[in-house]
Protein backbone atom coordinates (compact mmCIF):
# COMPACT_ATOMS: atom_id res chain seq x y z
CA UNK A 1 0.00 0.00 0.00
CA UNK A 2 3.11 2.15 0.58
CA UNK A 3 4.33 1.95 -2.74
CA UNK A 4 0.82 2.99 -4.22
CA UNK A 5 0.78 5.48 -1.64
CA UNK A 6 3.70 7.11 -3.12
CA UNK A 7 3.06 6.74 -6.56
CA UNK A 8 0.20 8.77 -6.68
CA UNK A 9 1.46 10.92 -4.04
CA UNK A 10 4.11 11.99 -6.49
CA UNK A 11 1.97 12.62 -9.34
CA UNK A 12 -0.70 14.32 -6.90
CA UNK A 13 2.08 17.05 -5.71
CA UNK A 14 3.19 17.99 -9.37
CA UNK A 15 -0.49 18.98 -10.16
CA UNK A 16 -1.46 20.26 -6.20
CA UNK A 17 1.65 22.42 -6.83
CA UNK A 18 0.03 24.05 -10.23
CA UNK A 19 -3.12 24.25 -8.84
CA UNK A 20 -1.72 26.09 -5.79
CA UNK A 21 0.14 28.85 -7.51
CA UNK A 22 -3.19 29.22 -9.59
CA UNK A 23 -5.16 29.55 -6.27
CA UNK A 24 -2.94 32.44 -5.06
CA UNK A 25 -2.70 34.28 -8.36
CA UNK A 26 -6.53 34.17 -8.31
CA UNK A 27 -6.75 35.60 -4.72
CA UNK A 28 -9.80 37.76 -4.03
CA UNK A 29 -11.77 37.03 -7.15
CA UNK A 30 -15.20 35.92 -6.70
CA UNK A 31 -16.41 32.07 -7.56
CA UNK A 32 -12.42 31.63 -7.94
CA UNK A 33 -13.43 28.03 -6.09
CA UNK A 34 -15.60 27.19 -8.54
CA UNK A 35 -13.48 27.62 -11.62
CA UNK A 36 -10.53 25.75 -10.17
CA UNK A 37 -13.00 22.92 -8.74
CA UNK A 38 -14.21 22.63 -12.24
CA UNK A 39 -10.84 22.74 -13.50
CA UNK A 40 -9.67 19.98 -11.24
CA UNK A 41 -12.91 17.94 -12.14
CA UNK A 42 -12.78 18.37 -16.14
CA UNK A 43 -8.91 17.20 -15.33
CA UNK A 44 -9.80 14.20 -13.40
CA UNK A 45 -12.42 13.20 -16.20
CA UNK A 46 -9.76 13.97 -18.89
CA UNK A 47 -7.26 11.59 -17.11
CA UNK A 48 -9.86 8.70 -17.30
CA UNK A 49 -10.50 9.75 -21.31
CA UNK A 50 -6.67 9.53 -21.65
CA UNK A 51 -5.72 6.44 -19.69
CA UNK A 52 -8.40 4.65 -21.63
CA UNK A 53 -7.55 5.47 -25.12
CA UNK A 54 -3.22 5.50 -23.88
CA UNK A 55 -2.85 2.77 -26.64
CA UNK A 56 -4.48 4.96 -29.53
CA UNK A 57 -2.54 7.55 -28.30
CA UNK A 58 0.53 5.75 -28.22
CA UNK A 59 0.41 4.20 -31.54
CA UNK A 60 -0.95 7.44 -33.19
CA UNK A 61 1.28 9.48 -35.68
CA UNK A 62 3.60 6.64 -35.96
CA UNK A 63 4.41 5.83 -31.93
CA UNK A 64 5.31 9.58 -31.09
CA UNK A 65 1.51 10.13 -29.89
CA UNK A 66 2.39 10.08 -26.65
CA UNK A 67 5.25 12.70 -27.03
CA UNK A 68 3.00 15.14 -29.17
CA UNK A 69 0.09 14.59 -27.16
CA UNK A 70 2.06 15.39 -24.07
CA UNK A 71 4.08 18.64 -25.68
CA UNK A 72 0.93 20.05 -26.81
CA UNK A 73 -1.29 20.20 -23.73
CA UNK A 74 1.67 21.47 -22.16
CA UNK A 75 2.42 24.17 -25.10
CA UNK A 76 -1.69 25.22 -24.57
CA UNK A 77 -0.72 25.48 -20.75
CA UNK A 78 2.38 27.73 -21.24
CA UNK A 79 0.12 29.72 -23.78
CA UNK A 80 -2.58 29.87 -21.27
CA UNK A 81 -0.21 31.39 -18.43
CA UNK A 82 1.18 33.48 -20.54
CA UNK A 83 -2.03 35.11 -21.44
CA UNK A 84 -2.99 35.43 -17.69
CA UNK A 85 0.44 36.80 -16.42
CA UNK A 86 0.33 39.61 -19.29
CA UNK A 87 -3.14 40.89 -18.45
CA UNK A 88 -2.62 40.33 -14.80
CA UNK A 89 0.78 42.74 -15.24
CA UNK A 90 -1.56 45.32 -16.55
CA UNK A 91 -4.55 44.93 -14.25
CA UNK A 92 -2.38 43.75 -11.31
CA UNK A 93 -2.02 47.25 -9.61
CA UNK A 94 -5.30 47.90 -9.58
CA UNK A 95 -6.50 44.77 -8.56
CA UNK A 96 -4.16 45.16 -5.87
CA UNK A 97 -5.59 48.86 -4.54
CA UNK A 98 -9.16 47.71 -4.68
CA UNK A 99 -8.52 44.70 -2.71
CA UNK A 100 -6.10 46.38 -0.07
CA UNK A 101 -8.82 49.45 -0.23
CA UNK A 102 -12.49 47.54 0.01
CA UNK A 103 -10.15 44.43 1.92
CA UNK A 104 -12.98 41.74 0.21
CA UNK A 105 -13.41 40.15 -3.22
CA UNK A 106 -12.67 41.98 -6.38
CA UNK A 107 -14.73 41.30 -9.66
CA UNK A 108 -13.02 39.02 -12.14
CA UNK A 109 -13.96 41.32 -15.02
CA UNK A 110 -12.15 40.82 -18.44
CA UNK A 111 -9.51 38.67 -16.72
CA UNK A 112 -8.91 35.91 -18.18
CA UNK A 113 -9.67 32.76 -15.65
CA UNK A 114 -11.11 30.54 -18.30
CA UNK A 115 -7.28 30.34 -19.16
CA UNK A 116 -6.59 29.28 -15.96
CA UNK A 117 -9.27 27.03 -15.83
CA UNK A 118 -7.59 25.49 -18.47
CA UNK A 119 -3.59 24.95 -16.71
CA UNK A 120 -5.56 23.58 -13.78
CA UNK A 121 -7.51 21.21 -16.23
CA UNK A 122 -4.14 20.00 -17.81
CA UNK A 123 -2.28 19.83 -14.57
CA UNK A 124 -4.63 17.50 -13.14
CA UNK A 125 -5.14 15.56 -16.42
CA UNK A 126 -1.36 14.72 -17.07
CA UNK A 127 -0.86 13.69 -14.10
CA UNK A 128 -4.33 11.66 -13.28
CA UNK A 129 -3.91 9.70 -16.59
CA UNK A 130 -0.65 8.08 -15.45
CA UNK A 131 -2.28 7.48 -11.92
CA UNK A 132 -5.40 5.70 -13.67
CA UNK A 133 -2.79 3.63 -15.39
CA UNK A 134 -1.02 2.67 -12.28
CA UNK A 135 -3.74 2.00 -10.80
CA UNK A 136 -5.66 -0.37 -13.27
CA UNK A 137 -2.55 -2.25 -13.67
CA UNK A 138 -2.23 -2.69 -9.94
CA UNK A 139 -6.08 -3.55 -9.77
CA UNK A 140 -5.74 -6.20 -12.94
CA UNK A 141 -2.41 -7.73 -10.82
CA UNK A 142 -4.39 -8.40 -8.20
CA UNK A 143 -4.32 -5.65 -5.52
CA UNK A 144 -7.20 -5.55 -3.16
CA UNK A 145 -9.67 -2.85 -3.08
CA UNK A 146 -8.37 -1.83 0.51
CA UNK A 147 -4.68 -1.49 -1.13
CA UNK A 148 -5.52 0.51 -3.71
CA UNK A 149 -8.34 2.93 -1.66
CA UNK A 150 -5.68 3.36 0.67
CA UNK A 151 -3.08 4.17 -1.35
CA UNK A 152 -5.04 6.65 -3.12
CA UNK A 153 -6.30 8.36 -0.04
CA UNK A 154 -3.12 8.29 1.50
CA UNK A 155 -1.49 9.71 -2.01
CA UNK A 156 -4.58 12.52 -2.15
CA UNK A 157 -4.00 13.44 1.52
CA UNK A 158 -0.62 14.26 1.69
CA UNK A 159 -0.21 15.61 -2.09
CA UNK A 160 -2.82 18.01 -1.36
CA UNK A 161 -1.69 19.07 2.49
CA UNK A 162 1.67 19.80 0.55
CA UNK A 163 -0.04 22.07 -1.98
CA UNK A 164 -2.11 23.92 1.07
CA UNK A 165 1.32 24.80 2.63
CA UNK A 166 2.51 26.18 -0.57
CA UNK A 167 -0.75 28.22 -0.91
CA UNK A 168 -0.70 28.88 2.93
CA UNK A 169 3.16 30.41 2.47
CA UNK A 170 2.47 32.43 -0.30
CA UNK A 171 -0.68 34.29 1.07
CA UNK A 172 2.14 35.78 3.71
CA UNK A 173 3.62 37.65 0.27
CA UNK A 174 2.69 41.03 1.84
CA UNK A 175 -0.32 42.35 -0.53
CA UNK A 176 1.70 45.07 -2.01
CA UNK A 177 4.05 42.54 -3.66
CA UNK A 178 1.49 39.75 -4.02
CA UNK A 179 0.48 39.98 -7.57
CA UNK A 180 3.69 40.60 -8.99
CA UNK A 181 5.38 37.76 -6.99
CA UNK A 182 2.62 35.04 -8.23
CA UNK A 183 3.19 36.54 -11.99
CA UNK A 184 6.86 35.75 -11.70
CA UNK A 185 6.18 32.20 -10.06
CA UNK A 186 3.45 31.84 -13.10
CA UNK A 187 6.64 32.99 -15.42
CA UNK A 188 8.42 30.43 -14.12
CA UNK A 189 5.95 27.91 -13.60
CA UNK A 190 5.22 28.58 -17.47
CA UNK A 191 9.41 28.59 -18.74
CA UNK A 192 9.22 25.08 -16.56
CA UNK A 193 6.04 23.64 -18.61
CA UNK A 194 7.58 24.75 -22.13
CA UNK A 195 10.92 22.75 -21.17
CA UNK A 196 8.93 19.71 -20.28
CA UNK A 197 7.32 20.12 -23.98
CA UNK A 198 10.98 20.33 -24.96
CA UNK A 199 11.96 17.34 -23.47
CA UNK A 200 8.75 15.23 -24.84
CA UNK A 201 9.86 16.21 -28.21
CA UNK A 202 13.44 15.58 -28.19
CA UNK A 203 12.94 11.87 -27.02
CA UNK A 204 10.03 11.56 -29.90
CA UNK A 205 13.01 12.62 -31.92
CA UNK A 206 11.17 15.84 -33.53
CA UNK A 207 13.25 18.04 -32.69
CA UNK A 208 17.34 18.06 -32.18
CA UNK A 209 19.04 18.11 -28.69
CA UNK A 210 21.21 20.73 -29.13
CA UNK A 211 23.25 18.35 -26.35
CA UNK A 212 21.96 16.13 -24.18
CA UNK A 213 23.12 16.90 -21.05
CA UNK A 214 24.29 20.32 -20.38
CA UNK A 215 25.10 19.98 -17.21
CA UNK A 216 24.62 17.00 -14.28
CA UNK A 217 23.51 18.66 -11.27
CA UNK A 218 21.77 14.98 -9.63
CA UNK A 219 24.71 14.80 -6.88
CA UNK A 220 23.45 18.21 -5.38
CA UNK A 221 19.64 17.98 -5.93
CA UNK A 222 18.11 14.68 -7.58
CA UNK A 223 15.10 14.74 -10.06
CA UNK A 224 13.44 12.09 -7.85
CA UNK A 225 14.21 13.68 -4.53
CA UNK A 226 11.12 15.15 -2.69
CA UNK A 227 12.64 18.95 -3.44
CA UNK A 228 13.83 18.45 -6.60
CA UNK A 229 10.27 17.32 -8.18
CA UNK A 230 8.61 20.40 -6.24
CA UNK A 231 11.19 22.23 -8.14
CA UNK A 232 10.71 20.77 -11.59
CA UNK A 233 7.15 21.08 -11.64
CA UNK A 234 7.04 24.81 -10.06
CA UNK A 235 10.45 26.35 -11.74
CA UNK A 236 11.01 23.82 -14.28
CA UNK A 237 14.09 22.35 -11.94
CA UNK A 238 15.99 19.61 -14.30
CA UNK A 239 19.34 17.80 -13.29
CA UNK A 240 20.42 17.06 -16.60
CA UNK A 241 18.55 19.21 -19.08
CA UNK A 242 19.25 19.11 -22.92
CA UNK A 243 19.86 22.36 -24.80
CA UNK A 244 16.85 22.58 -26.49
CA UNK A 245 15.08 22.76 -23.09
CA UNK A 246 17.32 25.30 -22.12
CA UNK A 247 16.17 27.13 -25.39
CA UNK A 248 12.13 26.82 -24.41
CA UNK A 249 12.84 27.60 -20.98
CA UNK A 250 14.75 31.16 -21.87
CA UNK A 251 12.52 32.04 -24.83
CA UNK A 252 9.55 31.05 -22.85
CA UNK A 253 10.91 33.25 -20.13
CA UNK A 254 11.65 36.22 -21.87
CA UNK A 255 8.47 36.12 -24.15
CA UNK A 256 6.32 36.53 -21.56
CA UNK A 257 8.55 39.00 -18.89
CA UNK A 258 8.41 41.12 -22.55
CA UNK A 259 4.51 40.54 -22.86
CA UNK A 260 4.60 41.95 -18.83
CA UNK A 261 6.72 44.42 -19.37
CA UNK A 262 5.03 46.16 -22.71
CA UNK A 263 1.34 45.83 -21.80
CA UNK A 264 2.18 46.29 -18.25
CA UNK A 265 3.42 49.55 -19.10
CA UNK A 266 0.98 50.92 -21.90
CA UNK A 267 -1.75 50.44 -18.94
CA UNK A 268 0.64 51.38 -16.26
CA UNK A 269 1.01 54.29 -14.29
CA UNK A 270 -0.85 57.43 -14.61
CA UNK A 271 1.94 59.44 -13.80
CA UNK A 272 3.85 58.38 -16.98
CA UNK A 273 1.08 59.64 -19.02
CA UNK A 274 1.35 62.61 -17.92
CA UNK A 275 4.40 63.28 -17.50
CA UNK A 276 4.89 62.88 -21.28
CA UNK B 1 17.75 38.28 -10.58
CA UNK B 2 15.56 36.96 -14.03
CA UNK B 3 17.39 38.86 -16.42
CA UNK B 4 21.02 36.94 -14.55
CA UNK B 5 18.95 33.55 -14.96
CA UNK B 6 18.40 34.16 -18.23
CA UNK B 7 21.78 35.26 -19.31
CA UNK B 8 23.06 32.13 -17.76
CA UNK B 9 20.78 30.39 -19.61
CA UNK B 10 21.82 31.77 -22.91
CA UNK B 11 25.13 31.11 -22.10
CA UNK B 12 24.71 27.64 -21.49
CA UNK B 13 22.41 27.57 -24.50
CA UNK B 14 25.30 28.48 -26.48
CA UNK B 15 27.51 25.73 -25.43
CA UNK B 16 24.92 23.49 -25.97
CA UNK B 17 24.72 24.82 -29.42
CA UNK B 18 28.43 23.98 -30.00
CA UNK B 19 27.88 20.88 -28.41
CA UNK B 20 25.09 19.87 -30.60
CA UNK B 21 27.53 20.98 -34.18
CA UNK B 22 30.49 19.03 -33.06
CA UNK B 23 28.16 15.98 -33.10
CA UNK B 24 28.18 14.36 -36.60
CA UNK B 25 24.90 13.10 -37.57
CA UNK B 26 24.59 9.18 -37.84
CA UNK B 27 21.97 6.34 -38.58
CA UNK B 28 20.29 5.54 -35.65
CA UNK B 29 21.37 2.40 -33.39
CA UNK B 30 18.37 0.30 -32.96
CA UNK B 31 18.09 -1.72 -29.38
CA UNK B 32 15.29 -3.66 -27.89
CA UNK B 33 13.82 -4.07 -24.36
CA UNK B 34 11.32 -6.60 -23.47
CA UNK B 35 9.21 -5.99 -19.98
CA UNK B 36 7.82 -9.41 -18.64
CA UNK B 37 7.11 -10.51 -15.46
CA UNK B 38 7.73 -6.90 -14.41
CA UNK B 39 11.53 -6.79 -15.27
CA UNK B 40 13.25 -5.88 -18.31
CA UNK B 41 14.83 -8.21 -20.66
CA UNK B 42 18.04 -8.11 -20.81
CA UNK B 43 18.97 -6.47 -17.38
CA UNK B 44 21.81 -4.92 -18.91
CA UNK B 45 21.67 -3.74 -22.31
CA UNK B 46 24.57 -2.35 -24.27
CA UNK B 47 24.95 0.16 -26.83
CA UNK B 48 27.55 1.92 -28.67
CA UNK B 49 28.68 5.42 -27.49
CA UNK B 50 28.16 8.66 -29.98
CA UNK B 51 25.67 7.44 -31.75
CA UNK B 52 21.68 8.11 -31.41
CA UNK B 53 19.69 4.81 -30.48
CA UNK B 54 16.15 4.52 -30.95
CA UNK B 55 14.91 2.18 -28.56
CA UNK B 56 12.39 -0.48 -28.74
CA UNK B 57 10.58 -1.36 -25.80
CA UNK B 58 7.91 -4.39 -25.72
CA UNK B 59 5.97 -4.53 -22.97
CA UNK B 60 5.02 -8.83 -22.77
CA UNK B 61 2.43 -8.35 -19.56
CA UNK B 62 -1.15 -7.42 -19.64
CA UNK B 63 -0.42 -4.56 -17.45
CA UNK B 64 0.83 -0.73 -18.40
CA UNK B 65 4.37 -0.06 -17.19
CA UNK B 66 6.18 3.33 -17.60
CA UNK B 67 9.32 3.43 -18.98
CA UNK B 68 11.69 6.06 -17.08
CA UNK B 69 15.71 6.76 -16.35
CA UNK B 70 16.75 9.85 -14.43
CA UNK B 71 20.12 9.14 -16.05
CA UNK B 72 19.07 9.45 -19.70
CA UNK B 73 16.00 12.16 -18.32
CA UNK B 74 13.17 10.08 -20.22
CA UNK B 75 9.78 8.66 -19.37
CA UNK B 76 7.07 7.22 -21.99
CA UNK B 77 4.00 4.78 -21.03
CA UNK B 78 3.94 1.57 -22.03
CA UNK B 79 0.29 0.12 -22.29
CA UNK B 80 -0.03 -3.67 -21.47
CA UNK B 81 0.61 -5.83 -24.65
CA UNK B 82 2.00 -2.59 -26.23
CA UNK B 83 5.43 -1.62 -27.57
CA UNK B 84 6.92 2.33 -27.61
CA UNK B 85 9.86 3.70 -29.25
CA UNK B 86 12.05 6.07 -27.14
CA UNK B 87 14.80 8.30 -28.78
CA UNK B 88 17.99 8.34 -26.76
CA UNK B 89 21.51 10.22 -27.15
CA UNK B 90 23.94 10.28 -28.68
CA UNK B 91 24.93 9.54 -25.67
CA UNK B 92 28.80 9.39 -23.72
CA UNK B 93 30.21 5.88 -22.44
CA UNK B 94 28.98 5.37 -18.95
CA UNK B 95 25.93 3.40 -17.46
CA UNK B 96 23.11 4.64 -17.27
CA UNK B 97 20.41 3.21 -14.73
CA UNK B 98 16.04 2.53 -16.17
CA UNK B 99 13.50 1.41 -14.46
CA UNK B 100 9.85 0.80 -14.76
CA UNK B 101 8.04 3.36 -12.56
CA UNK B 102 5.00 1.61 -11.91
CA UNK B 103 6.56 -1.52 -10.77
CA UNK B 104 10.06 -0.80 -9.03
CA UNK B 105 10.77 -3.28 -6.89
CA UNK B 106 11.40 -5.46 -10.24
CA UNK B 107 11.43 -3.46 -12.95
CA UNK B 108 15.33 -2.50 -13.05
CA UNK B 109 17.69 -2.25 -15.41
CA UNK B 110 20.75 -0.52 -16.72
CA UNK B 111 22.29 0.83 -20.39
CA UNK B 112 25.82 0.25 -20.73
CA UNK B 113 27.22 2.75 -22.94
CA UNK B 114 30.58 1.63 -24.90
Amino acid sequence: MLGTGLLVFREVLEAALIVSIVCAATRGVRGRGLWVGSGIGAGTLGAIVVAFFASAIAAAVSGIGQELFNATILLAAVAMIGWHAIWMASHGRELAMEMKGVGSAVQAGSRPLSALLIVVAIAVLREGSEVVLFLYGQAASGASVVEIAGGIAFGIVCGVAVGFLLYFGLLRIPMRHFFSATNWLMLLLAAGLASQAARFLIQADVLPALGNRIWDSSAILSDHSLIGQALHTLIGYDARPAGMQLLFYAVTACAIALGMKLWGHAQGPSTRSSAA
Amino acid sequence: MIAAKNSKSGALLAIGLVLAGSTAWAEDYDAKLVIRDHKFEPVELTVPAGQKIKLLVDNQDATPEEFESNELNREKIVTGKGTITVFLGPLDAGRYPFFGDFHQETAQGVLIVK
